[in-house]
């Protein structure tokens, strides 16, 4: 059906997108690459030298980066693990007949569109600050002592800030989800006198299986490179408590400007989101073929 | 008896479906308030929520001291470039991959996919060295050509899907009737394109107009877009909380308008159809 000349055609469309996310793919990559085996410091030019893998010993053994890779599992892991818990009975909510629905869901997606550092300053100056907060006068309404968030529990006021933004993202696509489940299944479960909880297990928790999968898969790439965040609110502190690996490598090359230990520390988050990036194209490339 | 049960589940539902939708959209408002606070009503304690002093020098000041314009211009000149640009590469690939797919079309979706799974922080190292070594640190065209970049395999791919669902019939008519590839492009394609097109502009803008990692690393005051530049009252000595949230609420207001627009297709173009 397609002439030669269609076809032609139609990879001549295709090659400046190819070509440029190949560049863009490519070229940085294999530089980082060959920075990460170089002592190569921003602040001593002209002193580089080949080194191996010296950098990857380096960084591997840093005792900041078990601390960085154990903060991004447990923000990663906390943040997925409360939007999906939120998420699945707050999508089911929305789901039930609501006066004013549309209305609910523009407040629920909102701080979704929150750019990242918006969201980090005001949660950290008007709700969580200890002493003026919006959330230490609450605690003082009940008698309680006001948290210092970001002395005492650095790394749970990001996840909190975190959870807040994705929050939107996980129910909004449950709640998609949910609309398209076959309201006479519900109903026939419901007729042969399956109670509201059974029906959730046998019923909606199945239908629900692979969203809640693209939830945690999509938000895990997103998660993973937690940056704006940290950077505005912590910048990292105090000491380690809330540096991830991306602020570990943003800190080691443009504020210690230790460029071949920072790609050694690139390539290594490289590697860990491709784990992830594995399972998801596997899962959409299934999707593709329906 | 039923149907009171009914008017009961429903009134119920609607309460907490509200309640849970107001605790959410809490900071927000919040946020909203202290912006027409004076700086010593937005810090005081116990905070007021509707009976304060109302006003809006906040706003004028933020204009005035720290030219709240200049970065908004920067934002929509980087969101919107980044935006057309990637947009005009992507509407002839998906074109070409929804209309003339080959064996490998599958394979190159997917590649192109990963391509946006690379954690920009892994190439923040070389990046940062050839902008600077080009000069385009703090300038908008780098910051253009990188987001661009970033968001090009979600334009495709939104494009794809969409291009996809066009009736493939029409397309077979219309070059039996002798149309031409340039005429069936104009007059067939690009209406029934359209819806697909705007909500591709849509969703890209907001990523764009939000997108805190490469803005906030290549630049620092110049070609600073808003992101950059509230970033920049996280320093201690700018702990001006009403004049913040001035700031930030000016600087989300249109972006909240357009994504509240664009709420279907977010779901689609941010699970790259794997949810529908």
């Amino acid at each position: 059906m397609a002439t030669r000349q269609t076809q032609f055609l139609a990879r001549s469309l295709l090659t400046p997108a190819v070509g440029l996310l190949f560049i863009w793919m490519i070229v940085p990559l294999a530089l980082t690459i060959y920075f990460s085996t170089l002592h190569y410091s921003l602040l001593d030019p002209g002193s580089e030298s080949f080194v191996g893998l010296e950098n990857f010993r380096y960084f591997l053994t840093d005792p900041a980066f078990l601390a960085s890779l154990q903060n991004t599992l447990v923000l990663v892991g906390s943040v997925l693990a409360l939007t999906i818990l939120l998420g699945i009975p707050l999508a089911l909510l929305m789901d039930q007949p609501v006066i004013g629905r549309n209305f609910v869901r523009l407040m629920v997606i909102a701080p979704f569109f929150v750019m990242p550092t918006v969201s980090a300053l005001v949660w950290k100056n008007l709700l969580m600050h200890p002493v003026s907060g919006l959330f230490a006068w609450l605690a003082s309404l009940f008698g309680l002592t006001p948290i210092d968030w970001f002395n005492d529990v650095p790394l749970f006021a990001v996840i909190l800030i975190v959870t807040w933004q994705w929050l939107p993202f996980a129910t909004l696509i449950l709640l998609t989800a949910l609309q398209s489940l076959d309201e006479e299944q519900k109903e026939a479960a419901e007729m042969d006198g399956a109670s509201a909880v059974s029906t959730f297990i046998y019923i909606t928790l199945p239908h629900l299986a692979r969203p809640i999968t693209v939830v945690i898969l999509i938000e895990t790439i997103f998660l993973l490179t937690v940056f704006a965040e940290i950077f505005v609110t912590t910048g990292g502190g105090p000491g380690l408590q809330t540096t991830n690996i991306a602020f570990l490598i943003y800190s080691q090359a443009l504020i210690q400007f230790d460029v071949g230990s920072a790609s050694a520390g690139g390539l290594v988050a490289v590697v860990i989101a491709n784990i992830v990036a594995f399972f998801l194209v596997r899962i959409v490339g299934r999707n593709l073929e329906a | 008896m039923a149907r009171m049960a009914t008017t009961r589940r429903v009134a119920i539902s609607t309460a907490t479906a509200w309640l849970f939708g107001f605790l959410i959209f809490f900071p927000i408002l919040w946020m909203g308030l202290a912006s027409f606070k004076t700086e010593l009503e937005a810090f005081a304690v116990p905070p007021s929520f509707l009976f304060f002093h109302w006003t809006t020098e906040n706003y004028a000041t933020v204009q005035e001291r720290s030219d709240y314009l200049h970065h908004a211009i920067n934002s929509i000149i980087i969101a919107g470039g980044s935006t057309l640009i990637a947009l005009l590469i992507a509407i002839p690939a998906a074109w070409s991959m929804a209309f003339s797919p080959t064996k490998r079309t599958k394979d190159i979706l997917l590649w192109m996919l990963s391509t946006k799974m690379m954690p920009p922080v892994g190439v923040l190292v070389p990046i940062y060295l050839i902008y600077k070594s080009f000069g385009l640190l703090d300038s908008r065209i780098g910051l253009v050509f990188i987001l661009c970049l970033g968001n090009l395999p979600i334009v495709i791919w939104m494009l794809f899907t969409y291009f996809k669902e066009i009736p493939r019939d029409i397309l077979e008519a219309a070059r039996m009737d002798g149309a031409t590839i340039g005429r069936e492009l104009v007059y067939v394609l690009t209406p029934m394109a359209i819806p697909g097109l705007a909500s591709t502009l849509l969703l890209n803008l907001i990523l764009a107009w939000n997108e805190a990692f490469w803005t906030l690393n290549l630049s620092t005051s110049s070609a600073a877009p808003l992101t950059t530049f509230i970033a920049s009252y996280s320093s201690p000595e700018g702990l001006f909380w009403a004049k913040l949230s001035a700031a930030s609420t000016l600087a989300i207001a249109p972006i909240l308008v357009l994504g509240w627009f664009s709420q279907k297709q977010l779901v689609r173009g941010l699970t790259f159809g794997a949810v529908k």
